[in-house]
């Protein structure tokens, strides 16, 4: 069953249209991966899904809800974590504060969200920073934090915008490895911006191609790298 | 030892002090000590939005103002004691912050604009007040001084000893309401729209309703300071009370102390009234009398602050005595 299901989503602003009539469903308890060059609009519909913007036509639903145009802070309560892919990280406060803020959106009370926010880090390797102010971070560790801050509101639906860029090889495996065991213990459904084709290839089950705004192509991984549409626009002829 | 255990300690010796200080010293220092502990004080209100939510308001005079002018005018005309007072003082400033609040985080209004509209707030209520007969106009609302020897803690009538006890009780609370606010969710959520508004709401938080929350709180603080100047000062005028200078004095605590900390404001306050006033009184032992030397003073205790300590006095000081853990 289709836990996110976006239908004919259109955005423009002013005179571009970044997304035009984009319609997909991810499936509960899957890794989806949406791929495009830049600027084919992949953020804008992320930032639709996630309440920043409403869309000008279509919907967007979340396990049969509908949570088109509502307020981010209600898409998040609604059960849809995210990242930004500018990490937005609070600096002047800890790394485990950073954690706890999120932590309060499943848990009222200050040492249950403390007692979340830690057993998080740990999950993505980051209980060594927990005194450390935000600001003082790598970007791979900050990329890390978003993604522990998000995933302490306890979603069932996680957007992540392109957590892998600026990642060593190494330590893309090491996050996909993160991503896989909490998907495979949790069920928690992932939905992901990358343009780390290591990554989408090891993640995802299903993958959604666009390209100006319009999607192009959407189907596993395999298939997808062999579309000739894709090959043209985004990967290129070396990608086979 | 602990940080914690060390903060303890100093916090107990700094109490114990702080109330033996009337038995000690005379009635020039208490005068003063009265005074840091209303900035210090008001100054904690502030940081509440401020230090704590990230909201600049640069028209807390208004909050000063009309918590002074309410308890006071309704002991001026029907002998009601400031602890009702109070209660009404509170709700105006509630209702003043609120829609203040109100406008500008419902129609997006942030950062500098929303300084503005706070200032913008202040100003024409000083100019209404002027208008105001019934509570003196710009001519004052005076309060009859009497029974300075007893303690008349009912009706706030009483010794420079008395106003000196009810302030540090003030700034106690005040500070104990920061702290626990502090490690609440609010805190939090405070601190979070602070640093990254956008992000904040990505994890769920309703910016506006925890914004609105800071305003109140910190106006509903504030509205109590009114209160305790009306009745120790005895007299009010629109053009002081409300007046941006006012508002500047108030911030300047906190921002020299340290934002967003639970002392920055407090230290500010006796940093900057110790010195402000120590630099009237040689003045005046020199026999020079400059108008406005004080302003200039505080323009550069901030210039020397923001160059050197841009996060205020106290973080500095906190890990020189060991109290905090990095």
């Amino acid at each position: 069953m289709a836990l996110l299901e976006v239908r004919g989503v259109s955005k423009a602003f002013r005179g571009l249209r970044a997304v035009q009539s984009v319609s997909f469903d991810v499936a509960e308890g899957a890794i989806a991966a949406m791929i495009g060059p830049n600027g084919a609009g992949k953020t804008t519909c992320f930032n639709v899904i996630a309440g920043v913007f409403a869309p000008d036509t279509g919907t967007v639903s979340l396990g049969g809800r509908a949570i088109t145009g509502l307020h981010p802070h209600l898409v998040c309560r609604a059960g849809v974590g995210r990242t930004f892919q500018v990490v937005k990280p609070f600096p002047q406060m800890s790394v485990l504060d950073n954690v706890v803020v999120g932590a309060l959106n499943a848990s009222a009370r200050v040492a249950d969200a403390r007692r979340e926010a830690r057993r998080v880090l740990e999950l993505l390797h980051l209980q060594e920073k927990r005194g450390a102010l935000a600001a003082s971070l790598t970007l791979p560790e900050r990329k890390r934090l978003e993604v522990a801050r998000a995933m302490a509101t306890r979603p069932r639906l996680l957007l992540l915008d392109e957590v892998m860029a600026g990642l060593r090889p190494t330590e893309v495996d090491e996050m996909v490895g993160v991503f896989r065991r909490i998907n495979r213990e949790t069920g928690l459904t992932i939905l992901l911006i990358e343009h780390v084709m290591r990554a989408v290839m090891a993640l995802a089950g299903r993958v959604v191609v666009l390209h100006h705004g319009e999607k192009i192509c959407e189907g596993a991984p395999e298939e997808v790298v062999r579309d000739p549409a894709v090959l043209e626009c985004y990967l290129g002829e070396e990608a086979l | 030892m602990s940080p914690e255990r060390r903060a303890a300690i100093l916090l107990t010796l700094l109490g114990a002090a702080l109330v033996a200080l009337p038995w000690l010293a005379g009635s020039y220092v208490l005068s003063v000590a009265t005074l840091i502990l209303f900035f210090a004080y008001t100054g904690q209100a502030w940081n509440v939005m401020m230090g704590f939510a990230g909201q600049l308001s640069l028209g807390h005079s208004l909050y000063v103002g009309l918590g002074a002018y309410a308890a006071a005018g309704l002991f001026f005309h029907y002998g009601i004691g400031p602890w009702a007072g109070v209660w009404l003082a509170i709700a105006a400033c509630v209702a003043a912050g609120a829609v203040i609040g109100f406008l500008a985080f419902r129609f997006g209004i942030s950062g500098v604009y929303f300084a503005l509209l706070t200032i913008a707030f202040a100003e024409f209520t000083r100019i209404g007040f002027d208008h105001i007969q019934w509570l003196g106009g710009p001519g004052g609302l005076f309060i009859k001084v009497e029974q300075r020897e007893a303690w008349d803690l009912l009706d706030l009538r009483g010794t420079p000893r008395m106003f000196y006890y009810v302030m540090l009780a003030l700034t106690t609370g005040a500070f104990a309401l920061c702290a626990w606010l502090l490690r609440s969710r609010a805190g939090y959520y405070w601190q979070a729209i602070r640093e990254n508004e956008e992000a904040a709401q990505a994890l769920g938080i309703n910016t506006f309703r925890w914004k609105m929350l800071a305003v109140v709180i910190s106006a509903a603080m504030t509205a109590v300071s009114g209160v305790f100047f009306a009745f120790y000062y005895n007299n009010l005028f629109p053009e002081q009370i409300f007046h941006i200078s006012r508002s500047i004095e108030i911030i300047l605590g906190p921002i020299i102390g340290g934002l967003g900390t639970l002392f920055g404001p407090i230290l500010g306050a006796a940093v900057l009234t110790i010195l402000a006033d120590g630099i009237t009184e040689l003045m005046a032992l020199a026999g020079l009398e400059i108008p406005g030397v004080k302003q200039v003073f505080y323009g550069l205790c901030l210039l020397v602050v923001v160059m050197f300590l841009p996060h205020g006095i106290w973080p500095t000081i906190a890990r020189r005595l060991g109290l905090t853990r990095r």
